[in-house]
């Protein structure tokens, strides 16, 4: 099962970022094979619809769970519509790492 | 000839309701072949001060959305590299593709885009446009409908339906407020741009911006200062400095306030307020006639 965790940089010791469609990279994270990849996200500065591109993304990677600090309603939608779980976690100081080895 | 006059500002609060319904009212007592237009369309409120007017007709404003037509489409992904605004949704691996309305600004570039046939349109109402009879003169407004961001759209449509209903001679177009998008649509093509402009560090601020995009667009304008004694001169050196047509001042008034808030704009009115109307609405007609 794939999860996407929004990352601030493309190293597993970078901070959790807690934007969705505004984030710098996502994480993916297979549980089954145990690898993570990262994807820069190109939406970041579009001017508008960035949650719904990156919930497109989502779909196209075929994940079933996105970690983030929230999800603007746009974004929500798509991801419901394609019955991926949105995970909220809003504190700070949060690393890759630390959701990586919660997920494992 | 039709002669056109915005009546705008940077700030929103100055008064241009009240300079717009004073100056059509003084024109009206004149017996001018006057009308009214309200292109505030997101808030417009000229019509509230006068009850008794009586609509006569109205129309929808459209805007066309996308209609994709899955049988035909490939999901090549060429009218999403088009749009501008990231108004369409395609997720080629599970075969979706949508449009949000909400982002869609109607410029047909996925219709263009497409080589298969897959985008036909549908037509998605964001306003009104509705004509009130009031005794001689008419007045009509552009309404946005609530949740729609096409403010320039119903503008546009508004200007259109002027272009060929409208037979009143001088014509008066109390803009929105700001110097965005939807100003620019109201104010271009006009004849003359009113400034309404209250004397306080953020009128003036805001007086700046809109001077600056007058002159952009190079068009004749001048000052009306409103609530005149508020705040300090400043406003008045900027005027000097840059050499623009002052056309009056309307002092500040708490009764006016209070007549105004009553919605009734017309009746009472200080000697010294209605003497300043009296003299911009003169220079106007000058201005007109001139023109003529």
């Amino acid at each position: 099962m794939k999860t996407v965790i929004t990352s601030s940089g493309k190293t597993t010791d970078s901070d959790f970022d807690k934007r969705f469609g505004r984030a710098d990279f996502f994480c993916v994270f297979d549980n089954e094979t145990n690898e993570t990849s990262f994807i820069e996200n190109i939406h970041k500065d579009s001017s508008n619809a960035a949650g719904t591109k990156a919930a497109e993304v989502m779909v196209e990677l075929g994940v079933s769970k996105v970690i983030s600090g929230d999800f603007g309603p746009k974004a929500k939608t798509m991801l419901e519509k394609f019955d991926i779980q949105m995970v909220i976690i809003q504190g700070d100081g949060v690393k890759i790492n630390d959701l990586i080895k919660k997920l494992s | 000839m039709r002669y056109k006059i915005a009546i705008a500002s940077g700030k929103g609060g100055t008064g241009k309701t009240s300079v717009a319904l004073h100056i059509f009212n003084l024109l009206q007592n004149r017996k001018a072949n006057v009308e009214l237009f309200d292109f505030d369309v997101e808030e417009p409120n000229d019509l509230i001060f006068f009850p008794n007017a009586k609509k006569i007709k109205e129309t929808i404003v459209n805007q066309k959305i996308p209609v994709f037509i899955e049988q035909e489409c490939t999901f090549c992904g060429k009218c999403v590299e088009f749009c501008e605004f990231n108004a369409i949704s395609l997720i080629p691996s599970v075969k979706y593709i949508s449009v949000d309305t909400s982002l869609c600004h109607s410029c047909g570039a996925c219709t263009h885009a497409c080589n298969y046939d897959a985008v036909s349109e549908t037509k998605m109402q964001i306003g009104t446009i509705t004509s009130y009879s009031n005794g001689n003169n008419s007045i009509t407004e552009g309404r946005l409908k609530i949740g729609s961001a096409m403010q320039t759209m119903v503008i546009k449509e508004l200007k259109k339906y002027i272009d060929t209903n409208s037979t009143a001679k001088i014509q008066i177009f109390d803009s929105p407020p700001g110097t965005s998008c939807s100003v620019v649509e109201t104010i271009i093509n006009t004849h003359y741009v009113v400034l309404v402009a209250e004397p306080t560090p953020f009128g003036l601020h805001d007086l700046k911006l809109m001077v600056k995009l007058i002159k952009k667009l190079e068009l004749s304008y001048g000052v009306v200062i409103n609530k005149a004694g508020l705040g300090n001169n400043d406003i008045y050196e900027f005027i000097k400095a840059e050499q623009i047509e002052m056309l009056g001042e309307i002092p500040f008034s708490t009764e006016l306030s209070k007549l105004y808030s009553a919605g009734d704009m017309f009746n009472n009115i200080p000697i010294e307020i209605l003497n300043a109307y009296e003299n911009i609405t003169k220079v106007l007609i000058a201005k007109f006639q001139a023109l003529c």
